[in-house]
């Protein structure tokens, strides 16, 4: 279960390139542990650090420049988080501190990787995203507006999304308060694809 | 109206859910050792059970060796754990595992059509982005994060917002040596690695059509460097007949009604597509990659773009405006769920025989699962393979990606019939080119980059 988000002001931190790859955010090589922690070290490990195993930061990179050191909000560009489906992505940033990603789109399983992790995955055009770089900003979830020195911009999310984000709630208990449907709706899908439900030790 | 998307997602609802998404039944889940420990440990720690084991898979493909003689030791640091871990998670929890030694081992999304665990109409996930390559079959197949799993294997279900959806013609006949690799570079060059997102793409027209089953996986299997929620094809007798007599697909009675539903499984001619793309199939050439997206692909008689970016130029040690082909590489590399499958190696080992690897080209098979390495031996593919200078491995994702274990050399270029070729992806500042079977196989011969169709004409 996350931490509710409700508002969020922090500076906007630019990594403006496209097609930002879950691999970039934690490579493969980085993922040593069996359980979802101990990968805020990890993240970004490839363009983070000059030597990754030394960890000795690069101080070309963002979140390494002074200004952007206590960042919780990253500005990407197109198609963030595509490739693999690895939840360390998301974990990692998570752990590193990371609370809301505005980008010009998300990958589909990384955006919904966000959502269940607490982590608030905000659309807007690349003029605003532009804009916001560098600058104080503020999100407000409940009112779906991003605020900046030059305005305030609103944004769309999925009534769900915004649901479990704003109250921090576990979607397994949400969804086992339908059980009765879940079971009537075993019961009669079983009876017309009685091949899809298999039996335990099936061979 | 309806589409064949529409067809299946309808067939799952459970349960309308606030704010217009749904709680959709899922039919199988797929774990692996990369993430599954994670995901079984996390539901029992929650005091949470799996609802219905008989319906969850687990497979070792992820970081498992694929040197002869393996065992649970692994050549990446710390490996060994995610592979004990798993299978203590996956005893305990009652769930099949294809374990290290197993007959049926191999990479997820070659073994489970390969034992029919996947089938036409089915909602198949698994922690993996390439699950999609499974639509092949006429399933609803995605990729999810281990917290989904969780929430699959508990409630039978996931909550979802409906997707959109794209239908993809390739219409027209693939000219002799193109590939179901190139029909989707091609797509992507075309269209950008995010072109899919949001969207459940079905593949359809003639060039699809006349596909068979392992190229149809191949097709499905990169619609998640297209961004795709899914990819799919509608199921045919083609797919029917692959099917019938596999492990977990009906039997009987049973195998007679199934068939009967399948049919039904297809797009009505007026089912209107969020959005529609067309290719004409016989414009598409054999394709390679270039930079670090699969969306930097170029026909492979054609050159570096004159608008490429300097950091991918930079990463990739090219010029913009140079040709692909004479490219020198250091390595050559056959397998992964793209294109390992027992058609994939004939048609490299059908280049292949009687060839030898370039002098000093470290060059790797590693077949999609331990069924077609057997299937592949049968018919000494295997030893065509070693007299060209190939490794011939055991099964597994293998030298795909990187976990820190084996890799290619740092910064080495190789030429890859895998499916991503972001930076580092395969070792250190790793140079990857993706592209078809046939075009690794002729440019580990040649030592560079090279186009298949000289060497088969030749």
């Amino acid at each position: 279960m996350a931490e509710p988000f409700t508002t969020l002001t922090s500076i906007a931190a630019p990594l403006l390139r496209d097609n930002i790859d879950t691999d970039a955010m934690i490579p493969s090589r980085e993922m040593k542990s069996t359980g979802k922690t101990g990968l805020a070290g990890g993240l970004f490990a490839g363009w983070r650090y000059l030597d990754a195993a030394a960890r000795t930061p690069d101080p070309d990179f963002v979140l390494n420049q002074p200004q952007f050191s206590a960042a919780t909000l990253l500005l990407c560009g197109r198609n963030f988080g595509c490739g693999s489906s690895r939840e360390h992505a998301v974990w990692a940033l998570a752990e590193y501190g990371i609370r809301c990603i505005i980008a010009q789109s998300f990958a589909p399983i990384f955006q919904s990787n966000c959502v269940r992790n607490g982590i608030v995955p905000v659309v807007l055009p690349p003029e605003v995203i532009a804009q916001l770089a560098g600058q104080a900003v503020e999100v407000d979830l409940a009112a779906q507006t991003v605020s900046a020195d030059g305005g305030v911009w609103s944004f769309e999310i999925e009534g769900e999304a915004k649901a479990m984000l704003l109250e921090g709630l576990d979607a397994i208990d949400l969804t086992f308060k339908h059980r009765e449907a879940i079971a009537a709706f075993q019961t009669a899908d079983r009876a017309k694809r009685p091949w899809v439900y298999l039996e335990q030790n099936h061979a | 109206m309806t589409t064949l998307f529409d067809r299946i997602w309808d067939a799952h609802v459970v349960a309308p859910l606030p704010g217009g998404a749904a709680l959709v039944a899922i039919d199988r889940v797929l774990l692996h050792e990369r993430t599954g420990a994670a995901a079984l440990n996390a539901l029992a720690e929650a005091g949470r059970t799996v609802a219905d084991p008989a319906r969850v898979f687990a497979m070792m493909d992820h970081i498992v060796d694929t040197l002869p003689g393996r065992t649970d030791q692994t050549l990446m640091p710390g490996g060994q754990a995610f592979i004990t871990e798993t299978r203590a998670a996956a005893q305990a929890a009652g769930i099949t595992l294809f374990d290290v030694g197993d007959p049926d081992q191999g990479i997820m999304h070659v073994v489970s059509p390969e034992l029919g665990i996947v089938l036409p109409g089915l909602t198949l996930i698994a922690p993996d982005s390439h699950t999609c390559t499974q639509g092949a079959l006429g399933a609803l197949a995605w990729g999810i994060g281990s917290s989904e799993a969780e929430h699959a294997m508990a409630t039978g279900t996931l909550r979802l917002t409906r997707p959109k959806t794209m239908r993809v013609t390739f219409t027209g006949t693939l000219a002799p040596g193109v590939t179901a690799k190139d029909m989707m570079l091609a797509l992507i060059a075309a269209h950008g690695a995010g072109g899919g997102a949001g969207h459940v793409v079905e593949f359809a027209g003639q060039a699809v059509t006349a596909l068979d089953m392992e190229a149809r996986m191949t097709l499905c299997n990169m619609a998640t460097e297209f961004s795709a929620f899914a990819g799919l094809i509608a199921p045919d007798d083609v797919t029917f007949d692959w099917l019938k007599g596999r492990r977990y697909a009906p039997k009987g009675a049973h195998w007679d009604a199934a068939r009967a539903g399948w049919r039904d499984l297809r797009s009505d001619a007026d089912a209107v597509f969020d959005s529609e793309i067309e290719i004409d199939a016989a414009s598409i050439a054999p394709m390679v990659s270039w930079g670090t997206s699969p969306q930097a692909s170029v026909a492979v008689t054609g050159s570096v773009p004159e608008d490429a970016t300097s950091a991918m130029l930079d990463y990739m040690a090219l010029t913009a405006g140079a040709p692909l082909v004479g490219t020198p590489i250091d390595a050559a590399f056959i397998g992964s769920c793209t294109n390992a499958r027992l058609s994939d190696l004939r048609r490299a080992a059908a280049l292949l025989k009687g060839c030898k690897v370039a002098p000093g080209i470290r060059a790797i098979c590693v077949p999609g699962s331990s069924a077609v390495r057997r299937a592949a031996e049968a018919e000494g593919l295997d030893q065509v393979f070693l007299d060209a200078g190939f490794e011939w491995r055991m099964s597994g994702c293998s030298m795909c990606f990187f976990a820190g274990g084996e890799s290619f050399a740092e910064g080495s270029r190789v030429i890859s019939s895998t499916n991503r070729n972001f930076e580092s992806r395969q070792g250190l500042r790793v140079k990857t080119h993706i592209a078809s079977p046939e075009t690794v196989a002729a440019s580990a011969i040649a030592g560079a980059i090279a186009d298949a169709r000289e060497l088969a004409g030749g």
